[in-house]
């Protein structure tokens, strides 16, 4: 078919150009070459022009099953030759469509569990196919029966419920699970219902709240510490309790509580306050008086050491009450233990005027107003503190009578009284001093007054017992008189002093102005008598530090100092004006002072002068006032002075007249009382040489 | 009672003294001299103070306690005085 291939292969040429061509539209239809009888070929304008040689060339057509895609020259990396090689293989495989089927094979997992679990559902339906065509039978069978136990209309419903009956055992025993029903509009409708739901009400009651309060506290140590000793306060308190009181006692003794604690909630609250208002007060007094407090503390008279020997004394407070304003001072004392307290008495020297008096209680740190305050209807002319118990004041008065005030206890009353019974003076007690306890234990004290007897008292279980100690007598004046009226003039005895290591001997000094040296132990007689002075002697004094000096003062204008061994004064100072009193100084043996009627103040240092005064100053306001009392602070550099106004000066000495013995170079500073009678000594050696040689 | 009372007039008529007043312990004014404003005002800081001050005395020594406190300030000095359950409190200028 020579003719034919060529123009077949041009046909076919024609096809595959067609093929090959696509998209080349320029032919006439499919499928039409057959039919087309044309025997020209129709040359397509583009088809190529080939030569005859090259239209018989013969192209081979192989069909491999090579993948015309796949990559024929994939080259890898080889790590192992360190080069990039060609693969040898090349996949040649081109998927042309793929899609992911459910088919399981039968033997897998999968597959079998499904077919079990097809056959299980085969199963049950046949099982119910058999149920159901055994209800047929049963139906069949129950049928007849029924109907000729029931009416026919009735028959559906039994054999339906043994039907469902036997159904749902089936189901419940097959355990599996429920055949779902689909439901739609048309096999199934909802119906619902719903029950009544009751209205929920709260219920709520509520009581009343249990009283409330506030409790805060703060749980310090010091609380703690507070708490503690509360406890333990309570707890001697009940031992106390039980110990003494019986069980009846203690039944009044709460009753007693209970009336207590009910009238101290009433009573007003502002007695509690008192302690708080006395500091207080001494607050507000210490800031007036500012100056005077710290120039009692800290100044110190510069002035001194120019001043050669003399010293000077410095004004610092002033007490005075309106109630005492009239009566003059007529004794002070200070206090043994608290150095800050001191007593005054009040009362009148004029015998024409005689009116009340007041013992008055004065700190040094209030001198506004006293800290305490008795008042009494006669004349106090002496006091006395007592050196063991510090509250107790003996006081003696002006018409005789002694008392004991107990400051613990703040009455104005005395707590006890001498009375005309009890063996009271019949002159004014001019002094009084407290002994020491006697044998059992009871306070004792002496006094002495111008109707000439010195009388010891002793508290016994709270009343005062009197002894008459001594007498005194005028020494020859008992003058020649028929024995029936002998008269034994007495002496009256206006002052008096106990020495301060011989516990019996005492000195007393008289209206005629004789000083008896006497002793407790004999009622009668007196040891010795000295001649002192012209008139009444005010005041005797033994020294603090030398035990055989002592000091007397009078209104005969002189001051003397005598050794008691000896008849005759040791010295003797004139002072120009009634002297009042004098005392010695605490701190010293040889420094004494004095005060005169005409205001002044006498400072005497025997160790510096022995004849005239150091220190030589007026020290109240008006000159018409006459100082009646001095006496010396025993700490402090002070003195009080008081006068016949009633009012109160306190003064401090300056540094020259508080000398101390000059040290030696290279020697101890010897201080106390050996030192102090070793320098009066001395002196009154020189004294007594100049005597012995005159 | 007079006898607290008496001391209280002589603390009021004392040279300087502008005003006194005691308080309860729970910082209530029981008794003044001075305006209700002033009292009220003084009364509760100085009833702290006292306490801070009583406290800081106490926590170093439980045995020891606040005697008084004094505040000196320019125009004046204020005292406490503080007790179990009352503050007496005095504002005094002193004369300087």
């Amino acid at each position: 078919m020579a003719p034919k291939p060529p123009r077949k292969q041009s046909v076919n040429m024609g096809k595959g150009a067609r093929k090959r061509d696509e998209d080349s539209g320029t032919e006439v239809g499919e499928g039409a070459d057959e039919w087309a009888v044309s025997k020209a070929t129709v040359r397509p304008p583009d088809q190529l022009d080939l030569t005859d040689a090259e239209l018989k060339e013969e192209f081979t057509r192989i069909l491999t099953a090579n993948n015309p895609h796949a990559p024929q020259n994939i080259v890898r990396y080889s790590f192992k030759e360190g080069m990039y090689k060609p693969i040898g293989f090349v996949n040649q495989l081109a998927v042309h469509f793929s899609q992911v089927g459910n088919l399981v094979p039968k033997d897998s997992d999968e597959g079998r569990r499904q077919h079990y679990r097809d056959e299980l559902a085969a199963g049950s339906q046949e099982s119910a196919k058999v149920v159901f065509s055994d209800a047929e039978i049963l139906e069949e069978d129950e049928e007849p029966k029924e109907a000729e136990m029931e009416a026919g209309s009735q028959t559906d419903i039994p054999m339906a419920e043994v039907a469902e009956k036997v159904a749902e055992e089936e189901l419940m025993s097959a355990k599996q699970p429920k055949e779902r029903k689909l439901t739609n509009q048309f096999n199934f409708s909802d119906r619902a219902s719903q029950t009544l739901n009751h209205p929920l009400r709260d219920r709520e009651c509520q009581m009343e709240p249990p009283p409330r309060t506030n409790f805060s506290a703060t749980a310090n140590q010091w609380e703690i510490y507070d708490a503690y000793i509360e406890e333990l306060k309570k707890q001697e308190k009940t031992k106390e309790k039980e110990k003494t009181k019986t069980p009846v006692a203690k039944k009044t003794g709460k009753m007693a509580m209970r009336k207590l604690t009910s009238m101290e909630s009433q009573s007003d609250d502002i007695t509690k306050v008192s302690q708080a208002a006395k500091i207080v007060e001494r607050m507000v007094n210490q800031n007036t008086y500012d100056d005077v407090a710290q120039d009692f503390k800290y100044y110190e008279d510069a002035a001194d050491e120019y001043r050669d020997q003399e010293g000077t004394l410095l004004p610092l407070w002033k007490f005075q009450n309106d109630k005492a304003k009239r009566l003059a001072v007529t004794a002070l004392c200070w206090n043994p233990k608290y150095n800050d307290l001191f007593a005054v008495g009040h009362g009148s020297y004029d015998f024409m005027k005689q009116s009340r008096g007041m013992l008055l209680l004065y700190s040094l740190k209030n001198p506004s107003f006293p800290e305490y305050i008795f008042s009494s209807e006669s004349g106090i002319m002496c006091l006395d503190i007592h050196v063991d118990h510090p509250y107790l004041v003996v006081v003696g008065h002006y018409d005789g009578n002694v008392a004991i005030y107990n400051l613990k206890k703040p009455q104005s009353q005395p707590s006890f009284r001498s009375s005309a019974k009890s063996g009271k003076h019949t002159d004014p007690v001019w002094q009084v001093k407290w002994q020491k306890d006697d044998m059992d234990h009871n306070l004792n004290f002496f006094s002495v007054s111008s109707d000439g007897r010195i009388v010891s008292w002793t508290l016994v279980k709270s009343e005062l017992v009197h002894t008459d100690v001594i007498k005194l007598k005028v020494e020859g004046s008992t003058t020649e008189v028929p024995e029936g009226l002998q008269l034994h003039t007495v002496g009256c005895g206006t002052a008096f002093d106990f020495h301060k290591e011989i516990d019996y001997m005492f000195l007393v000094g008289t209206e005629e102005g004789k000083i008896y040296k006497c002793s407790k132990s004999y009622s009668s007689q007196f040891l010795d008598t000295y001649d002192a002075h012209n008139m009444a002697v005010d005041a005797v004094t033994w020294n603090r530090y030398h035990t055989k000096v002592f000091m007397s003062c009078s209104s005969d204008w002189t001051v003397k100092i005598w050794d008691h061994t000896i008849k005759t004064p040791m010295f003797i100072y004139d002072l120009n004006s009634a002297v009042g009193d004098v005392a010695w100084a605490p701190y010293s043996s040889t420094v004494f002072a004095a005060v005169t009627t005409d205001g002044k103040v006498h400072v005497f240092d025997l160790a510096i002068n022995k004849y005239e005064a150091i220190c030589n100053q007026p020290v109240v306001a008006k000159k018409k006032t006459k100082i009646t009392h001095l006496e010396f602070n025993p700490i402090y550099p002070i003195i009080i002075v008081g006068d016949d106004r009633g009012h109160i000066t306190c003064l401090k000495l300056s540094p020259n007249l508080r000398k101390m013995p000059k040290e030696k170079k290279g020697q101890e500073v010897q201080k106390g009382p050996a030192v102090e009678i070793a320098k009066l000594d001395r002196l009154l050696n020189l004294v007594r040489e100049v005597k012995t040689k005159t | 009672m007079t006898e607290v009372e008496e001391t209280l007039k002589r603390i009021q008529s004392h040279k300087g003294v502008i005003g006194t007043m005691v308080v309860n312990a729970e910082g209530i004014p029981i008794r003044t001299t001075l305006d209700n404003s002033t009292t009220v005002q003084y009364a509760g800081l100085l009833h702290q103070l006292t306490m801070k001050a009583r406290s800081t005395i106490r926590d170093i020594d439980p045995q020891n306690d606040l005697t008084f406190l004094r505040i000196r300030s320019k125009k004046h000095e204020i005292m406490v005085a503080p007790d179990k359950e009352y503050l007496l409190i005095v504002i005094q200028n002193p004369c300087e």
